[in-house]
């Protein structure tokens, strides 16, 4: 019961100050106003409805303007480079429980967490990998977004 | 057949001085008894996962936290159990076999999980991108250092 108390009033400190700051590449959303109430079972409710709502989703240390870690920065620099400039980015590290939940819903130990249209990816490995093979610019065309690199690599063909 | 009989005729302070550059040489395949969550992962990857190759590097150092942490890895498992499965469900595997690591004490794991054939082709391990010090002051970072050290 105290754990709920904590966790609404922790709920209504936030929610009472939010701000979502428009950055350059991705929106950045506060992870308190991304979710409408605290539970961990409405955080897991939350994370279905939050992967779903953008094409491009990904859950990181730091946001897309100042990663605090080099693997979740790794997967912005990533998604700069193919121009994919709108998408959903969740800092984990504001929020301890967005931070379990998310690992919880993925079943996947470690941020960053990167979803295509409410599918799960992987993290910056993957990320990394499908980048160095062609892949990713032909998972970002599936989604109806046309890479940076994907005329780069018309051409070398 | 002549350098054996020539390794014999050699005196024996030559030998041992020959040998002695080489006395704290440990490749790191070696498994550490100092380094216990480096032996937990080698043997868990090796026995679920039956690799032809498995590399394991402690890259704690590279990050911030106090030096001889055992909290950020990087593998390459080469497995013939990957063939014919997505990266996804590579990972999960290996994911799966340090379950427990991943959930105490490591807080880190870059993962490569290659087919033989892959391996083969291009014999490389990944680099980790360089720290950006969102370990320093992570209450969770420290949680697990705990762990690892107990």
């Amino acid at each position: 019961m105290n754990n709920l108390i904590r966790a609404t009033a922790r709920c209504l400190r936030s929610g009472a100050a939010v701000y979502l700051p428009r950055q350059t590449d991705g929106r950045v959303w506060s992870a308190a106003s991304a979710r409408f109430l605290c539970s961990a079972a409405d955080i897991q409710k939350d994370l279905g409805e939050m992967v779903k709502k953008d094409k491009v989703v990904v859950f990181m240390k730091g946001t897309p303007a100042q990663p605090m870690c080099g693997f979740s920065n790794a997967v912005v620099q990533i998604l700069r480079m193919h121009g994919v400039d709108e998408y959903a980015a969740y800092n984990v590290l504001e929020d301890q429980d967005l931070r379990q939940g998310v690992k919880d819903f993925s079943n996947w130990p470690t941020i960053p967490q990167v979803y295509f249209n409410g599918e799960f990816v992987g993290g910056c490995d993957i990320l990394l990998q499908m980048h160095q093979n062609g892949d990713l610019v032909e998972e970002l065309q599936k989604l109806g977004i046309s890479s940076a690199l994907q005329n780069a690599e018309k051409e070398s063909k | 057949m002549l350098p054996s009989v020539l390794r014999c005729a050699r005196p024996i302070s030559t030998s041992l001085a020959l040998s002695r550059p080489l006395a704290h040489f440990r490749p790191h395949m070696d498994p550490d008894p100092s380094r216990p969550v480096e032996r937990a992962i080698r043997t868990k990857l090796t026995d679920q996962l039956k690799p032809d190759h498995l590399e394991v590097h402690n890259e704690s150092h590279m990050h911030a936290v106090p030096p001889g942490s055992e909290s950020h890895f990087r593998v390459l498992v080469v497995s013939s159990q990957f063939e014919g499965l997505p990266l996804i469900k590579r990972h999960r595997l290996v994911n799966e076999a340090l379950k427990e690591e991943l959930s105490t004490c490591v807080h880190a794991l870059a993962i490569q999980a290659k087919t033989p054939e892959q391996w083969a082709s291009n014999s490389t391990i990944a680099k980790s991108p360089p720290c950006m010090g969102g370990s320093k002051g992570d209450h969770t970072v420290e949680e697990k250092l705990k762990a690892g050290r107990e």
